[in-house]
């Protein structure tokens, strides 16, 4: 069976491969160089926006922050300061005022690295996972064929089209004490919850509102997934004798691979930056002071006090986010670069557990497969 | 044929699978409709909510009937009164401002990026879309720390030094333009290009009423798609932003009210929702390109 529609699927591909693939040859002279004057701009402006300011902060991460000693209160010089930065994050080293460290206090910004990492990762997977089951549902409900189309999509992208900071404004209203959320739960019987106050409360508030806003993104990337799977396909599975169940483990599953590990990725990675929506909600606080305190708000917080230091830990964000891509490109199948052909053979270099799901096509062009996201 | 046999019983009598382009049962609609229903309601109750407290007055603010209730335009008039320190109006030219040029930059460079990555041949185009798609992935927290540094050393972080934010902002908006315009570009029939000149069309002719017309479509919405994400940007503005260049969204965070710590919020609401209409609008009039800008590339076929 699972032969059957990967043939189907690579014939559907090689239909679609615009013919600048096929030509080669003689009328590819000089398209090297004019390609390269065409992609300069480009390259050389991310590289003043990106490039640069990340070479800086690396730079930065290894320097000490000049300025008032918060325990002595004198002058520190600045200078190059190893790999102590790191060491204050990592390993929770605090520096004191004669020199050496101590382990960091409780309340410090330097304490709270683990909390914030693993805030971020709970506030990841929590979202995620939500976001794919609520997604499948939705983008198989609105596969159907029904009256009202145009309604119920202009519908669904008006949480993704406001913009984050007002959703945390429109949800701080909402969860307010004397708020809609709270009288909501009246009628069923629950005592007003300190929303954005208690640690649990705010998490869940963080993690309702960012659900909101960014399911209509998954359900529509699940939806072109869905609507590419001709109904010939489920019609033979029906005649098969497969079960719903089945029909969507084997079927829909395996043909909706790509574009939806595609949205997972970025998803993942947008929440792992996740800062608009718990500072404006919270400010980053909640329970004991900072239950909602992602990676990022801590590092904006710890620009006021120190740039060296601050680099340092946006340093570790940015290695956190390239590590979570590169896992999910290399195994989560999330291909939203494919490899030129002749560099993957057929079969060749891919995990055996793929190989039957996702044939490697050599006449796929890179073009296609370039994920769209959307923007904060 | 697929008609017949989908018709036809299966041989082990799962009759439930029976499904396929048959009229659809009474209790099937119901549950169709109830469901699109509920996906109706995910995406506009709460913008209702915003929208009914925005119009009610101040002292019914926590009025909970589902339905309009003391209505005034007071709200509106407070969101963009400067008496409490807030610039509404300033912070709306600013954010267009801020959107269209660095929509306008993202657009003239990444249009022959993507050109390139879509149509020509050349060694490291893998490598160009792998840099691309990673700076699409940067996050942009770490951009803070080494740019308020250097901005503030150059004296950028006050004034109408619009650049500060325009600058940081190509860092998302311009590898968006060009992977979205790179899937537009690589699913156009450029054999109608060849078939121009074959007909008599100089290469500009050939460019200008053939392509054109056709590429306009995908080169609107990825325009719209740049300019939305650099409208709801936050992190890089509320760190960039200067009292005189602050967006929107930063205004909006900071909106004080007649007492400090206590939240106004329906005049919040009422500047939510202006801030909200103008993106409804293009999502009402352009839902179809917007859906096929955000999941371009991701889809074959």
């Amino acid at each position: 069976m699972s032969t059957t529609i990967a043939d189907s699927t690579t014939s559907g591909r090689a239909q679609g491969t615009p013919p600048s693939r096929r030509r080669k040859g003689g009328l590819e002279a000089g398209q090297p160089r004019q390609a390269f004057w065409l992609v300069l701009p480009t390259l050389l402006l991310l590289t003043v926006v990106i490039v640069y300011p990340l070479v800086k902060a690396i730079i930065m991460s290894f320097q000490k922050d000049s300025g008032l000693d918060p325990a002595s209160g004198l002058f520190v010089e600045g200078g190059s300061a190893g790999l102590s930065n790191y060491k204050h994050w990592l390993l929770q080293q605090c520096n004191v005022a004669g020199g050496g460290t101590i382990p960091c206090p409780a309340g410090s910004l330097g304490s709270q690295f683990y909390d914030a990492l693993w805030v971020t990762l709970f506030f990841t997977v929590a979202t995620v996972v939500i976001e794919i089951v609520l997604g499948l549902w939705f983008a198989t409900i609105m596969n159907r064929t029904f009256r009202g189309r145009g309604l119920v999509r202009a519908a669904i992208l008006i949480p993704w089209a406001i913009p984050t900071a007002v959703t945390a404004k429109l949800w701080l209203f909402i969860f307010a004490f004397d708020g809609i959320a709270n009288h909501l739960l009246g009628f069923v019987g629950i005592n007003p919850l300190l929303w954005t106050g208690d640690a649990w409360p705010a998490r869940f508030a963080v993690i309702i509102a960012d659900v909101w806003k960014t399911t209509p993104f998954m359900a529509l990337l699940i939806l072109a997934g869905l609507q590419i799977i001709s109904a010939d396909v489920y019609e033979a599975a029906a005649i098969d004798g497969a079960s719903k169940w089945q029909t969507f483990r084997r079927i829909t599953l395996p043909m909706i691979k790509v574009p939806l590990m595609v949205a997972v990725l970025f998803r993942t990675l947008d929440v792992l930056r996740i800062f608009d929506l718990p500072w404006i909600l919270t400010q980053g606080g909640g329970g004991n002071g900072h239950a909602t305190s992602t990676l990022s708000i801590l590092v904006i917080n710890q620009i006021r006090t120190g740039f060296n230091s601050a680099s340092a830990l946006s340093t570790i964000v940015f290695l956190i986010i390239a590590f979570a891509a590169f896992l999910f490109i290399k195994f989560g199948g999330a291909d939203v670069v494919q490899r030129p052909p002749t560099v993957s053979k057929p079969g060749g270099r891919r995990p055996f557990w793929r190989r039957s799901t996702t044939p490697a096509d050599p006449s796929t062009d890179v073009a296609a497969d370039v994920p769209a996201t959307v923007g904060k | 044929m697929t008609a017949d046999l989908a018709t036809a019983p299966p041989a082990d009598g799962h009759l439930s699978q029976q499904e396929f382009r048959q009229p659809k049962t009474g209790w099937k609609t119901t549950r169709l409709y109830a469901g699109l229903t509920l996906i109706v309601i995910w995406g506009l109750a709460p913008f209702y909510w915003m929208i009914v407290t925005g119009l009610r007055d101040v002292g019914f603010t926590f009025d909970t009937t589902p339905w309009p209730t003391h209505v005034t335009l007071d709200n509106f008039r407070t969101a963009f009164s400067t008496d409490r320190g807030n610039h509404f109006g300033q912070a709306l030219v600013n954010s267009v401002i801020i959107g269209v040029v660095t929509t306008a930059v993202a657009m003239l460079v990444g249009v022959f990026a993507a050109y390139a990555l879509a149509r020509l041949h050349f060694p490291g185009k893998y490598l160009v879309l792998g840099f691309i798609l990673g700076a699409s992935m940067f996050p942009g927290v770490a951009l803070v720390s080494p740019l308020f540094q250097l901005f503030s050393s150059i004296n950028w972080l006050n004034g109408y030094n619009y650049q500060a934010l325009i600058i940081p902002d190509i860092s998302f908006a311009l590898p968006l333009t060009v992977y979205t315009l790179t899937a537009f570009f690589a699913e156009m029939p450029w054999e109608l290009e060849e078939s121009a000149r074959m007909d008599g069309c100089t290469p500009g002719q050939a460019f200008r009423r053939i392509m054109l017309p056709l590429a306009a479509p995908g080169l609107f919405t990825t325009a719209i798609l740049a300019f939305i994400s650099s409208w709801n940007e936050f992190l890089l503005a509320s760190q960039f932003a200067s009292a005189k260049t602050q967006p929107v969204t930063v205004a909006i965070a900071n909106f004080s009210g007649a007492q400090p710590h206590q939240e106004p919020y329906t005049a919040v609401m009422a500047a939510g929702t202006i801030v909200t209409v103008p993106l409804i609008i293009m999502v009402l009039f352009f839902q179809r390109a917007i859906v096929s800008g955000l999941t371009a590339g991701s889809v074959k076929g």
